[in-house]
């Protein structure tokens, strides 16, 4: 009697952990996902919604350079290539216009996904593609007290974690990173101060375009590549970094943890078709009552704490 | 009397068409210039809410797909358990339920057209209230996002639910009786009158909003999109305003939607979609903001093109590469290249 | 104000007269020499049209895609060779991106105005369902290469479809199940119409094997993470699990389930049927268990099998053509084609009689498998044209063997 009850007590707590596992795994990549929204976010007050495709780009890239190079040399120039995509959309659609409203750039950013979503259809076409596991492969599994997950899911975590630490030394530590703070604090004084302001958005757009690139090659094992997949991503991106607060990336990778910790749990109740509903419903909820984010207050809303 | 200018001009052009492409023997034109102005329809509605109250949505697809949606899903239904009962037999002699056989030959109680459009517009009006009292308060990204992630909820609504067809959506959706003799159906036979209903709605839709504008409401609503705290500080209720026109817009969406769902016999998801509401928003771009008739000029040709398969597998790209150009070169939409707002401006002031 | 209205008025009725006008030239330019086939039957060397509603673009391209290449690809080579009886095949294919609405105004455009002798497609069971009335009011066939059986179920005089049907697909499985002893289920299918043709059968036909579902959901086909699902069927601990889609997430599938450690069989529908996925899914896909047509197993079929030699030279022609690995999809379109080439052939260039004549093909060798078509049966195909599948050292073989 006893026994068996405790078995059950084992296996629900089993289940909760491989839930809370599982959750992780998509919560990894909704994380990746944002930290590139708020590097832009930050510097120039966009949202830009072609980050999604930046990300697509990546994994589309390094999936055909890696038939002709090693995988470290092809993530590597995948997210060369892509920082260049990114730097020749600001440079053709942001960087001459005078102070465009917030509703033009919305509406250019969209532009601009929907087009690199279909140049990326007739360059490769609609198959899918996957890079190969960092280590082990498809069927390798880490297993702790019982639950189960991907090493891959240890890549996604670790890659967050050291853009993270490499973004705060950046923006803190670097001269360009702290002209970009510069920049998103108060324009006006940083142009006076010297700062070529242009430029700070331009390195912005590569280096966000750069971050969703390696993001899309880390991710690619598991999620699998194929032109279509930058516009679910990006909005579960958005969702994660307005959800942690824009512009806040910290908070955008723990945000991005707790969304997918949600859904895998909201997964064990309600049906899976309405596990985005939940999530962009909570989304919604958040927008109407704490629009600075679940981590930031109205002050540190706006600005650019790294 | 001036004003109506423009709309005599739509209604002369729309005859003249119908009656050029039928001397010509080529009336196939009609049905994708029918589907046109359902579209027109969505355009309209969307052009006032951002061109004049200066809000973005970026879920409309929502609404049409509600209309669209409920309307199917009503007269698609079995009722015949309902019209048993007691409230049903009231039902079917007032008219409400028609009784008759389906395919296979079972009874069924069909509910009228009339009935699940008024209840679709119901949806719509509701849904758009309840959306737009939080969402309206939103500025900018947040209001982009907020009505982005509206958009997706109801296509995944759409999608999941038994109901809707989930990913084949709803087929067999009879036509809509409107007078006795005259139906929304895409039967051959039909085809020229289902022509005029349809345009007959985009003037009624464009004389509608054009005496809004001009109205104290347009009023209100135009100094809403210039300064929205300095018109608040004039003592407009900004937020009331906002609804409103968010509302009517839901409703025209909604309206087009059911049109269109009887018209083509069906809806699938890909209506609710968000490249949808992306297209709508492109084409109120080209169109310009604030100026209706150029967003109708506008959606009639790119919807046509479009429907008639011009741009082939370049579809989404032609329209990503239009929002794109626009947005760039021509902000106020390449049918006015003149300051618009200072003119409007301008006109504020007498 | 008034005169910036009329400036625009005129512009948008200058834009407008001049699409239309340069469309109806196009138009006329196109039609004039081709005279309606269905008025008078074709002189002998009148080409005859057949339109296509293919997803080549879009949400279903893995299926619109590769159909779009091989109904091009199969016309070409009966026009190389003299086209049927006489008749060159025009084909005129247009990309409905899996748009319902599109579907229909591009099917209305090719009845009406390019008066085509049948329509090929569209690619997806709801498109399908949405001309389907369309195509009878208008007497013009349709042979659909989607898969739901609602398309030929209720029965429509001008409808057929070339797909195996899904209950039969469900059979198979349900047989191996039975000989496996497992009797406790999961089900797993895509928010697509394939996905949900697939359930609806699985759920239907279960309670004739003595089967149960235990757990029964409903995954985004773009879904990059299915492990919550797998969790959530690992609590219900069926015997098996059974996964009905046709998108890139069915290899998502199979590898989160070894990363589950949930060490049961996993059935996949035909709609695995695409080597791209093998590949993708890695060593998770060894083992994976699943009905298909036979082109995927053509190099190792017996000699005496009477697909045989139309697999193999469908394969080699696609692959060398367009340089990528033939599906099964492709197959459907291949098969309607063909079945009308063939129909044509027998009853001549007049769409009544070729309709009868489709009804009356019997043993037609198609890539799907044999067709015996009839006046009741608009499919043609039964449980044979199945063959179970399995993977082996990344390559599809025949299961059991």
């Amino acid at each position: 009697m006893l026994s068996s009850a405790s078995r059950e007590y084992r296996m629900s707590f089993e289940l909760l952990l491989q839930y809370l596992f599982s959750g992780i795994t998509s919560g990894s990549i909704y994380a990746i996902v944002a930290i590139g929204f708020n590097i832009i976010y930050n510097t120039t007050g966009i949202i830009n919604f072609a980050q999604g495709e930046f990300v697509m780009l990546g994994g589309m890239t390094a999936v055909s350079l890696s038939a002709v190079m090693p995988l470290p040399a092809a993530i590597a120039c995948a997210v060369v290539i892509t920082s260049l995509v990114g730097a020749l959309v600001e440079i053709a659609c942001i960087r001459w216009l005078r102070q465009p409203s917030v509703l033009r750039m919305i509406m250019i950013t969209i532009g601009v996904s929907i087009l690199l979503r279909e140049a990326a259809l007739h360059i490769w076409d609609e198959k899918v593609r996957a890079l190969p596991y960092f280590t082990g492969n498809e069927c390798s599994s880490i297993s702790i007290l019982g639950a189960h997950m991907s090493p891959q899911v240890l890549w996604v975590l670790g890659v967050c974690g050291a853009m993270v630490i490499f973004l705060s030394i950046f923006f803190r530590h670097t001269l360009t990173g702290r002209s970009m703070r510069a920049c998103s604090s108060n324009r006006m004084a940083a142009v006076l101060c010297g700062i070529n302001a242009k430029n700070m958005v331009t390195i912005s757009f590569m280096l966000s375009a750069a971050i969703g690139a390696l993001a899309g090659c880390v991710i690619s094992p598991l999620t699998q590549t194929q032109y279509e997949i930058g516009t679910p991503l990006a909005i579960k991106g958005f969702t994660v970094a307005i959800l942690g607060g824009l512009g806040n990336t910290t908070a955008a990778v723990a945000a991005g943890l707790l969304l997918g910790i949600i859904e895998a749990l909201s997964i064990s109740v309600v049906p899976v078709a309405y596990k985005d509903v939940i999530a962009i419903g909570i989304l919604l909820v958040i927008l109407f009552f704490k629009p600075a984010g679940l981590f930031g207050n109205k002050e540190t809303g706006r600005l650019s704490e790294f | 009397m001036k004003r109506l200018i423009p709309l005599c001009v739509l209604a002369v052009f729309v005859t003249a068409v119908q009656v050029a492409v039928t001397a010509a023997g080529q009336s196939f034109y009609l049905t994708q210039l029918t589907m046109a102005a359902y579209y027109t329809i969505v355009v309209i509605g969307l052009c006032m809410l951002m061109g004049y109250a200066g809000q973005i949505s970026l879920g409309h697809a929502g609404f049409f797909a509600i209309g669209g949606y409920v309307s199917a899903a009503l007269v698609t239904a079995d009722f015949s358990a309902f019209a048993r009962s007691g409230i049903g037999h009231a039902f079917v002699k007032a008219g409400f339920l028609a009784l008759g056989k389906d395919a296979y030959g079972s009874a069924v109680a069909l509910l009228n057209p009339c009935l699940a459009c008024a209840a679709a517009i119901l949806a719509a009006v509701a849904v758009a209230f309840l959306i737009g009292v939080p969402v309206l308060r939103l500025h900018g990204h947040y209001l982009a996002m907020a009505t982005l992630g509206f958009g997706s909820i109801i296509y995944k609504i759409v999608l999941g639910t038994k109901v809707f067809g989930g990913a084949d959506g709803l087929t067999g959706v009879p036509p809509f009786v409107l007078v006795p003799g005259l139906s929304v159906s895409g039967a051959m036979a039909e085809r020229v009158p289902n022509y005029y209903v349809a345009w007959f709605l985009v003037c009624a839709a464009a004389l509608f909003m054009h005496n809004l504008v001009d109205s104290r409401a347009g009023r209100a609503l135009r100094a809403i999109h210039g300064n929205e705290e300095a018109a608040s500080a004039m003592g407009v209720d900004t937020a009331r305003y906002k609804l409103g026109l968010f509302v009517l817009s839901a409703v025209f969406a909604a309206v087009a939607g059911v049109f269109l769902t009887h018209y083509n016999g069906g809806i699938g998801p890909s209506e609710a979609s968000i490249m949808k509401s992306i297209r709508y928003v492109a084409i109120v771009a080209v169109g310009g903001m604030a100026n209706l008739w150029g967003a109708v000029a506008a959606s009639v040709v790119l919807n046509f093109l479009s429907l008639r398969g011009y741009f082939g597998s370049y579809d989404e790209a032609v329209f990503g590469a239009i929002l794109v150009l626009v947005m760039l070169f021509a902000p106020n939409g390449i049918l006015i290249k003149a300051d618009v707002w200072a003119k409007l401006g301008k006109r504020i002031h007498h | 104000m008034t005169r910036r209205m009329w400036a625009l008025c005129c512009a948008a009725m200058i834009l407008s007269t001049w699409t239309l006008s340069s469309a109806s030239e196009a138009k006329d330019a196109k039609t004039a020499p081709a005279p309606a086939p269905a008025a008078a039957p074709a002189k002998p060397a009148d080409p005859i049209k057949i339109g296509a509603l293919f997803a080549v673009t879009g949400p279903a391209a893995n299926l619109g895609s590769p159909e779009a290449k091989t109904a091009q690809m199969l016309v070409d080579e009966i026009n190389a060779k003299g086209g049927v009886k006489g008749h060159k095949l025009v084909l005129v294919i247009k990309d409905t991106q899996s748009k319902p609405e599109n579907a229909v105004s591009f099917a209305k455009q090719l009845i009406e105005e390019e008066k085509v002798f049948a329509i090929i497609g569209p690619s997806t069971t709801g498109e399908t369902m949405q001309i389907k009335a369309l195509c009878e009011e208008n007497k013009t066939l349709l042979i659909s290469c989607a898969a739901a059986e609602a398309i030929v179920n209720p029965l429509a005089k001008y409808v057929f479809k070339t797909p195996q049907k899904d209950s039969d697909a469900a059979r198979k499985i349900f047989m191996v199940l039975n000989k496996l002893k497992i009797d406790k289920i999961a089900v797993t299918s895509s928010n697509t119409g394939f996905g949900k043709a697939g359930k609806e059968q699985l759920e239907k036909i279960a309670p004739d094997y003595k089967i149960t579902i235990v757990a029964n959901e409903v995954y985004e086909k773009d879904a990059t993470d299915l492990t919550g699902v797998l969790t959530k069927i690992k609590a219900a601990n069926p015997g098996a699990v059974v996964n009905w889609s046709i998108e890139p997430a069915q290899a998502i599938l199979a590898k989160n389930m070894k990363q589950l450690g949930l060490k049961i069989p996993l059935f996949q529908s035909h709609g695995f049927g695409n080597i791209k996925y093998v590949q993708a899914a890695g060593e998770a896909a060894e083992g994976i268990i699943f009905p298909a047509g036979r082109l995927l197993v053509v190099d190792v079929l017996a000699k005496d099998n009477p697909q045989k030699a139309l697999l193999e030279k469908y394969k080699t022609d696609y692959e060398s053509k367009y340089k990528e690995d033939v599906s099964t999809f492709g197959g459907h379109a291949y098969d309607a084609i063909s079945i009308l080439a063939k129909a044509i052939e027998t009853a001549g260039a007049d769409k009544e009689k070729v309709r009868e004549a489709i009804e009356g093909l019997k043993g037609f060798v198609g890539t799907a498998g044999i067709f015996n078509f009839s006046p009741t049966d608009h499919n043609g195909l039964d449980i044979n044209a199945f063959e179970m599948l399995t993977v082996k050292g990344g390559k599809f073989a025949v299961y059991g063997n």
